[in-house]
């Protein structure tokens, strides 16, 4: 079986918005820590940014993970955003098509700013 | 460079097959590849597992599985892939036998593969949106499990009532993952084994605003080239 390597941890910015910071590997095994740290957004929270600054790899498995995390933040009206991709994983974003729903930006701050607009 | 570079296609604006022979190519050249938020119908988790042994591994199943792709799948439908076989960047062709109606061609992009998975994702037009992912594993009992799922939509509202539809809908889709996986266990001598499978909606809700991909419906366009093709042949 395979396991997680993943570690995540939910930063509240404020009220609307919280930072979900993915360490490690994703693969289809970080359902858990992934949606455990999405559980901590509350149904006030308006915005989920991913920081992928710490990703080591991620697999065809993690991007379906993605897309789900993706479909459960529409259906609670939330928009999803991402900063910290390498030139690598932002192509991967690009191939799949991801990039067109989920907001990629280049910093936290850049981020945080378009989750709020 | 990180661990995953090699294992991923390049980003590709259209898709863009070459010719095979015997193949019909049409519906892949110049489309845009088909994302699961851009199809129409509900969202689909489909798993489907089987037994294959417990003297294979993983390596050994995804290893067969890539170079013989086509030759798991069941009579009528036929996968046309580069003889290097699947590979990251690669364009499958796919000619479908549906049932009462021309072939329908359309393909795949492997998106894609490392030495336990393998991934495709479909050109605008094709049945589903969204990713298909072909892995092994070894299970709790010490058993090798091949695994094919897939976290796709109807790509417009053709292709969902078809799905709706009683027998025709499971045969459409379901059922070649199940026949797939059958004969990819018999191939390793697991003549008998049962393919398990677990469908879950992931979303309900019908995107409304991609009811236009059925102007780009393959299988609408091969049945509107098929008096072409005919003629041509003849």
């Amino acid at each position: 079986m395979t396991t997680a390597t993943t570690t995540t941890a939910a930063d509240r910015i404020d009220e609307r918005t919280i930072v979900i910071r993915v360490r490690g590997d994703v693969t289809a095994a970080s359902e858990g820590p992934l949606m455990a740290a999405y559980g901590q957004a509350g149904e006030k929270t308006r915005s989920i940014v991913l920081d992928f600054s710490g990703l080591d790899y991620m697999n065809s498995g993690g991007i379906g993970l993605l897309v789900t995390l993706l479909v459960r933040a529409n259906r609670q009206k939330q928009k999803l955003l991402a900063y910290g991709l390498n030139e690598h994983y932002k192509q991967i974003f690009e191939l799949t098509r991801l990039d067109e729903a989920i907001g990629i930006h280049d910093t936290e701050s850049a981020a945080i700013e378009a989750a709020k607009a | 460079m990180t661990r995953d570079d090699s294992n991923w296609a390049k980003p590709v604006k259209t898709l863009q097959p070459s010719d095979r022979d015997g193949a019909i190519n049409e519906n892949v050249r110049g489309r845009r590849l088909a994302a699961a938020n851009g199809g129409f119908g509900r969202l689909f988790q489909k798993t489907f597992s089987v037994q294959v042994g417990s003297t294979v591994t993983p390596q050994e199943v995804i290893q067969v599985w890539k170079t013989r792709f086509g030759d798991f799948w069941p009579k009528g439908q036929k996968m046309f892939l580069p003889a290097t076989g699947i590979a990251p960047g690669e364009v499958g062709i796919i000619n479908a036998s549906l049932p009462g109606a021309p072939t329908m061609a359309t393909g795949i992009l492997v998106i894609y593969a490392d030495d336990v998975s393998f991934s495709f994702m479909s050109p605008e037009g094709h049945p589903f949106a969204g990713p298909l992912t072909f892995s092994a594993h070894v299970d709790e009992h010490g058993f090798t499990v091949a695994q094919a799922q897939e976290l796709t939509r109807a790509s417009d509202p053709f292709w969902e009532l078809a799905m709706m539809i009683p027998v025709l809908g499971g045969r459409m889709q379901n059922d070649i993952w199940r026949s797939t996986l059958a004969n990819l266990a018999r191939h390793f001598g697991a003549d008998y084994a049962t393919v398990q499978s677990k469908i879950v909606v992931v979303d309900h809700r019908r995107q409304w605003r991609n009811a236009k991909n059925i102007w780009q419906n393959a299988a609408i366009r091969s049945g509107l080239s098929a008096p072409v093709r005919l003629i041509r042949r003849g």
